[in-house]
């Protein structure tokens, strides 16, 4: 069994190559738990980085530091009275937030959290993910046009030509950076390794994306500088606007439409569009890390600096080392954070459950850092830390967006679409094209 | 100018079926989260576009103003500062100028000079709620929490003086019964002195803020021919280039000793109204600090009969609360209770001009408009 699992485990394929049912199965599994945990982390995040930019606690009483705040919620939004309105169509108010989670869970097939660490690839990667992603507007759409009520059919209507129009802008940006696989400095085409068809002209694969980066050296953002930024920063742009997010969050704004979209929604349904929102923004995020930084790629990947030898443990570059220790310490810090907060609860009964609960986790952080300090641990983990590192710094800017900015109108948010961002996105893929033939 | 909007079936004819209709009736509100309580806008949409509105109030009317007709003068006092609760201490100045002026009395000097101060700091606040609840209905989470932050600050000042934090019933009849608590001169100087920078803080996040900049400029414009014509009074009427405010028109409560300036807008649309209100926070702090500099010494009530029986008369008194002319019409039939009172609530006569400013704009800029018109319900209501 062990020996099956290592030997599975050192392949240099995704099961979905491999064609094996049983671990794709497995990943799919473990990738639909990780995002609905990190949809719950990320509430959690949200409201406490909001709340401390607008020098409030947030949440402060459920668990230490409100840390269980996400889990009571999640109960709350269970067991709260399925409503649905009487003038509804049931049977697509009952539809919508399906397709709307499908759709954005299927996203997560071909997104690649490490060279072997994706369900499977495909040579139509990016497609596949644009085309999925895209589809959650039919949701929205149902969602706005069941409820039979005014205020979800202006935002879903909001919505849809909303994501239609940032998508034109957002595919061009794309194209711009798939161009650049087939485009390395010296000029010559590269033969991708992986499972798509080695044309000679460049991949959709989402995992050939990003070994194109790894070939090349360079992330795309970096590439044919400044083009590569200009597209990464209108992908950025429009992708916030495709998740209906701040400063875009026109389908649901809240000081307009009420809820938007989904206004009529109450309780577990609820609970289904907010849990596709966020896995469709960790979606849309993937996308820009895997197109322009580099996916798992650490930074400074050629850079491996100075070699050195510790008995039993490594073997290689400084850099390399320092690299793979990362992760391990990111946890210390965390537990350290949590243990320096044990210390300043005041020591009364009320703070007592806090205060242990507060250490637990700890502990348990600090248990996690060990664990990763194993080398076969931290190696594996590698790909998957540096992959989550990006996006979460993506997940940070969606919550500096919404602290920041104040909310587009219509008109406007149509004029930022197609006169400023496709022109744009459309130059940027022209100039990339004939600067990559050039050189 | 303003056809009547009809909720019910088209005027053109019964034989447009569900799908081909292209006009929308919106329900806004009273339950909604930007009409700041519960006004009801009826809107009638083409597409996002806004083809007209129509106003439905009243869901907090409480009758103020016939409450007035059973009540003594002093025990109408408190009444009055429920009617706009983020400023009460304007309101309470209004009623006690008028009651004043009934009598043919006037509070003493440091009576007066700690009025000043007192509406002053609550014009700030009044200021700070409606910048807060603006720019959240423009999309602007964050200034809410600034603005309330520091207009807490106010809050605590008011229920050091008073006691009460939102309806103060700060002054009676005839000046005020609290005098200065210790120490206060010297924090509402230290107040001041942490107001201004965050005054250019708040400035900082907005005024030159893109999305603010488009979301208001152009947006809810109203000419000042037209202000005039519908009553429209305060910031409304100053952004639109109208340099009228009742203090220096009309000088009440030793406005007229107090160097201060007022701000004025050109183009009459929602972002001159947003600078000239920020522009007012600045000037209000100027007056504070100058009333507090000069706070004589004192009597702080004036003398005046235990049972107040007024002669028999009537009086109208304005004064310039922070969201306009607030005016208290009052006739005395000679007993100890009015005959009549009427309020001139400055949120209800601009809250007229929200057809004029919406019509053919777009959703988004009707709760833009109802935030920039700084109105308050249970003033329009009473």
């Amino acid at each position: 069994m062990l020996q099956y699992l290592q030997g599975y485990l050192s392949q240099p394929v995704t099961p979905g190559e491999a064609g094996n049912y049983l671990w794709a199965t497995v990943y799919i599994v473990i990738v639909i738990t990780g995002i609905s945990l990190v949809v719950l982390a990320m509430n959690w995040g949200e409201r406490k980085a909001l709340a401390h930019m607008q020098v409030r606690l947030g949440p402060m009483r459920v668990g230490p530091h409100g840390l269980l705040q996400p889990f009571a919620d999640a109960i709350k939004l269970m067991t709260k009275e399925d409503i649905i309105p009487d003038g509804a169509d049931k049977l697509v108010f009952w539809l919508a937030p399906v397709v709307i989670v499908i759709t954005a869970w299927t996203t997560f097939l071909v997104v690649p959290f490490g060279r072997t660490h994706a369900i499977t690839d495909m040579n139509i990667g990016v497609l596949f993910m644009l085309g999925v992603s895209s589809l959650s507007v039919l949701g929205i759409v149902m969602a706005g046009w069941a409820s039979n009520s005014s205020y979800p059919l202006m935002g879903s209507l909001r919505s849809s030509a909303q994501m239609i129009s940032y998508e034109v802008a957002m595919g061009l940006a794309v194209v711009s950076a798939i161009l650049m696989t087939g485009l390395s400095d010296s000029g010559i085409y590269l033969h991708h390794a992986g499972s798509t068809a080695a044309s000679g002209v460049g991949t959709l694969s989402m995992i050939g994306i990003v070994e194109a980066q790894a070939q090349q050296g360079t992330w795309f953002i970096f590439k044919f500088f400044p083009f590569g930024l200009i597209a990464f920063m209108i992908f950025a742009i429009a992708m916030v606007a495709e998740t209906n997010r701040a400063p875009f969050d026109l389908p649901e704004a809240e000081s307009e439409l009420v809820a938007g979209f989904h206004t009529e929604y109450s309780g577990f349904r609820w609970s289904l569009f907010m849990l596709a929102e966020y896995s469709g923004m960790l979606a849309v995020s993937s996308i820009a890390v895997t197109l322009w930084l580099g996916g798992w790629l650490r930074p400074f990947a050629t850079w491996h600096g100075p070699q050195i030898v510790i008995p039993h443990y490594w073997q290689g570059g400084a850099l390399d080392l320092a690299s793979s220790l990362l992760p391990a310490l990111i946890f210390f810090l965390l537990a350290l954070v949590c243990l320096a907060g044990v210390i300043r609860m005041p020591r009364i009964p009320i703070f007592r459950f806090q205060t242990i609960g507060l250490a637990v986790f700890g502990l348990l952080l600090g248990f996690i850092g060990l664990v990763l300090l194993a080398p076969p641990v931290r190696d594996r983990i590698q790909d998957i830390f540096w992959f989550t590192m990006k996006i979460a710094f993506f997940m940070y800017m969606y919550i500096w967006y919404r602290a920041t900015f104040p909310r587009y109108r219509f008109d406007q948010l149509m004029r930022v679409g197609w006169k400023v961002l496709l022109p744009v996105a459309l130059g940027v893929l022209i100039v990339t094209a004939v600067v990559g033939v050039l050189r | 100018m303003t056809e009547p909007i009809s909720t019910s079936s088209n005027p053109a004819g019964n034989d447009r079926t569900f799908l081909d209709s292209n006009e929308l009736i919106l329900n806004m509100g009273p339950q909604h989260p930007s009409t700041h309580g519960v006004l009801r806008v009826i809107l009638k949409l083409d597409g996002e576009k806004v083809r007209g509105t129509e106003c439905v109030i009243g869901y907090l009317h409480r009758g103020v103003e016939k409450i007035a007709e059973n009540r003594t003068y002093a025990m109408f006092n408190p009444y009055v500062d429920r009617m706009d609760y983020v400023a009460s201490v304007s309101n309470g100045l209004g009623y006690c100028l008028a009651i004043e002026k009934l009598l043919n009395t006037e509070a003493p000097l440091r009576a007066q000079y700690i009025r000043v101060i007192m509406t002053e700091l609550n014009r700030l606040a009044s200021h700070m709620v409606w910048l807060g609840t603006h720019a959240l209905d423009i999309g602007a989470m964050t200034p809410l929490f600034y603005t309330f932050r520091d207009r807490e600050e106010i809050l605590k000042i008011f229920e050091k003086y008073c006691g009460a934090r939102l309806t103060t019933h700060a002054f009676r009849i005839g000046g005020c019964i609290y005098e200065a608590y210790e120490g206060m001169e010297q924090e509402i100087l230290d107040y001041c002195t942490f107001l201004e920078p965050k005054i250019d803080e708040y400035e900082q996040l907005l005024t030159t803020n893109r999305i603010w900049v488009e979301r208001t400029r152009g947006v809810g414009f109203i000419s000042g021919e037209d202000c005039i014509a519908l009553g429209v009074t305060g910031p409304v009427l100053r952004a639109s280039g109208v340099k009228w405010d009742l203090r220096k028109a009309q000088p009440y409560s030793s406005y007229e000793k107090f160097d201060f300036e007022i701000p004025i807008g050109v183009n009459g649309d929602t972002y001159d109204r947003y600078l000239v209100r920020m522009a007012e926070m600045r000037q209000s702090v100027r007056i504070i600090r100058q009333a507090v500099a000069g706070l004589p010494a004192g009597p702080i009530m004036a003398k005046i009969p235990k049972v107040l029986k007024p002669p028999v008369g009537e009086v109208y008194v304005s004064i310039e609360a922070p969201k306009g002319e607030l005016g208290y019409f009052v006739v005395s039939d000679g007993s100890t209770q009015p005959y009549r009172i009427r309020v001139r609530p400055p949120s209800f006569v601009n809250l007229q001009a929200l057809d004029k400013m919406v019509r053919g704009q777009l959703v988004a800029d009707v709760v833009a408009v109802i935030g920039t018109l700084d109105i308050v319900l249970g003033e329009v209501d009473r």
